[in-house]
């Protein structure tokens, strides 16, 4: 089973929740952040990373002997990745998407595909669980490529975790698609509730099954309990605030390390998730 | 010209929309950008009134007439993306909106609809004129909608004579970060002393180094740990960052939230002055 863990807002909790469970059960794990713009769960889980593949995107490249300078590909690139001067080709790759328009129309063969490097995932190990997180490299622009290559590394007779990035865009939406289950980790303040919304949007256009933990849960107000119990949806767990947490966290240390009485309860909520998805 | 301030962090929940807001009520003649676009937060805080309300399309998505289609299956051989099925639909969210199949279709049968990727809005508040967007479910292309909404703003900001863009960006170091961070005068990166908070504030510091970007730090919530506030303060100084402001882990901050109100406009925050100074410490920089 695949369960995702999302939030739309940052900061709200996800890679905790996802450490949390991935630690908490008996079973073989696969925990993969897909926050491959800021990949936070190797700070809490200290993986031995064994394995390290680069993610390559195809762009193409002109051979300017036998370019014409028609303008045929800048003409059928939906993404402006392509200006065409008398004498030269400028290549945007930065905002090519790898669609193969250009080589495809180029009437004399003068465009190829050749390999980009955007980023990197990283294959290691925790004790039993297993590890996989993607690197956007700094300066890239699209996160999707390295996220698809993250979710290939799934291992369906394990159960998966993937710690999503924030927001409700593609980078979002990529991570989640796939999954049996999905997390919404969310806090009770005006920003939480708005954002959770988002993400509940987005999870009902998917058709994906999800419900919601709030955490620091007596900070704020009660709007996110009510929204919940209003649209019947599942609130799976509620973390109170604590200092002690909140200093525990900024060390890297995993949840349940100081706080153990949490291992029982994220089994818990496991168990409870499995029995919901039949 | 109109200098354009813009607040991120790497990571989310560090306080970017907080800080912009308070700098929102600090800062005179200014246009306010909410470039958070997928996850909106800046509004909540600045009670705006909706003057203008404009769609946005960021780009195509095919469709497949199946009267038309003759399964020939050339479209589906040339997708890169996979995008369509053996019955010849098209998934939306797979779909680019290159246009190759529509271009390669024998009989014409494809279509390339432009998409209704979400809205922006042109809204007035009491703390100045508001540029701000919503993404819709599910929808891409967050990042030319961050490029659009800061385009408006710059506009309105030349015509009026403004002296500041404030920029409420959107977390990460992708394409909406990219399209937030870009012709920006001033990078104010908020961050928490926490290992993550830090380790996402480096990677930002890399991606504004790379466009060669003025930086500032601020350091929120730094009494959580007095340890990881030093370290950050080391490595601004070792990088040349100046520290504009450390500001204290605070409750009355949330209430402010829920209040709808700036930290500024709130009578239980006790420490404005803070944010007074690291705001003038930002045009400081401009003014020497």
């Amino acid at each position: 089973m695949i369960i995702a863990i999302a939030s739309g807002k940052g900061g709200t909790g996800k890679t905790t929740v996802a450490v949390s469970l991935a630690l908490s059960i008996e079973k073989d794990v696969q925990l993969l952040d897909s926050d491959v713009e800021e990949p936070n769960v190797s700070i809490f889980l200290k993986p031995d990373i064994n394995k390290k593949e680069n993610v390559y995107i195809k762009v193409p490249q002109v051979d300017l002997e036998k370019c014409t300078f028609c303008g045929k590909c800048s003409s059928v690139c939906a993404f402006n990745a392509i200006a065409v001067v008398p004498g030269s080709v400028n290549i945007f790759t930065e905002l090519c998407h790898s669609c193969g328009a250009c080589k495809h129309f180029c009437p004399t063969e003068a465009i190829s595909e050749v390999d980009k490097i955007i980023g990197t995932i990283e294959i290691g190990k925790k004790d039993e669980i297993d590890f996989i997180q993607g690197k956007l490299n700094v300066g890239q622009a699209m996160p999707t490529p390295i996220i698809n290559a993250v979710k290939k590394q799934i291992n369906y007779s394990k159960q998966t975790f993937i710690d999503a990035p924030p927001g409700t865009s593609c980078s979002m939406v990529n991570s989640v698609m796939d999954a049996d289950y999905c997390i919404l980790v969310t806090e009770p303040t005006p920003f939480g509730l708005n954002d959770l919304k988002l993400s509940v949007d987005v999870l009902i256009k998917l058709k994906i099954a999800f419900g919601v933990i709030i955490n620091r849960c007596d900070i704020g107000n009660n709007e996110v309990e009510k929204y919940c119990q209003k649209q019947n949806i599942k609130i799976l767990m509620k973390i109170p605030f604590s200092r002690k947490i909140a200093e525990s966290y900024s060390l890297g240390k995993p949840l349940i390390e100081d706080f153990p009485e949490y291992k029982e309860k994220f089994h818990k909520l496991f168990v409870a998730i499995e029995n919901d998805c039949g | 010209m109109a200098k354009q301030i813009v607040i991120v962090s790497g990571k989310g929940g560090t306080g970017k929309t907080v800080i912009s807001a308070a700098f929102c009520a600090i800062a005179k003649n200014k246009i306010i950008v909410d470039a958070d676009v997928d996850a909106a937060n800046l509004f909540l805080l600045l009670n705006p009134v909706n003057k203008e309300t404009h769609k946005f399309s960021g780009g195509y998505q095919a469709i497949i007439d199946p009267k038309l289609c003759i399964l020939c299956g050339s479209c589906r051989n040339n997708c890169h993306f996979d995008a369509i099925d053996k019955d010849f639909i098209v998934d939306e969210i797979l779909c680019e909106g290159c246009g190759l199949c529509a271009r390669i279709c024998p009989n014409n049968a494809i279509k390339m609809q432009p998409l209704n990727s979400g809205e922006w809005y042109i809204s007035e508040t009491s703390h100045g004129i508001f540029v701000h967007a919503k993404l819709g479910i599910a929808e891409e292309n967050t990042g030319k909608l961050v490029s659009l909404v800061k385009y408006k703003a710059t506009e309105i900001a030349n015509k009026d004579i403004c002296d500041w863009i404030i920029v409420d960006g959107p977390p990460g170091i992708g394409c909406p970060a990219i399209a937030a961070l870009s012709n920006s005068d001033c990078v104010v990166i908020v961050t928490e002393p926490t290992l993550s908070g830090l380790h996402d504030a480096r990677r930002v510091v890399e991606l504004a180094k790379h466009f060669s970007l003025p930086l500032k730090f601020i350091i929120n919530k730094y009494d959580l740990n007095l340890e990881i506030t030093e370290k950050i303060k080391n490595y601004c100084e070792n990088n040349q960052i100046e520290v504009i402001g450390k500001i204290l882990f605070d409750e009355s901050i949330v209430q402010s939230i829920i209040d709808g109100k700036t930290i500024m406009d709130s009578e239980e925050f006790k420490h404005k002055d803070v944010l007074v100074h690291a705001w003038n410490k930002i045009t400081n920089t401009f003014n020497n």
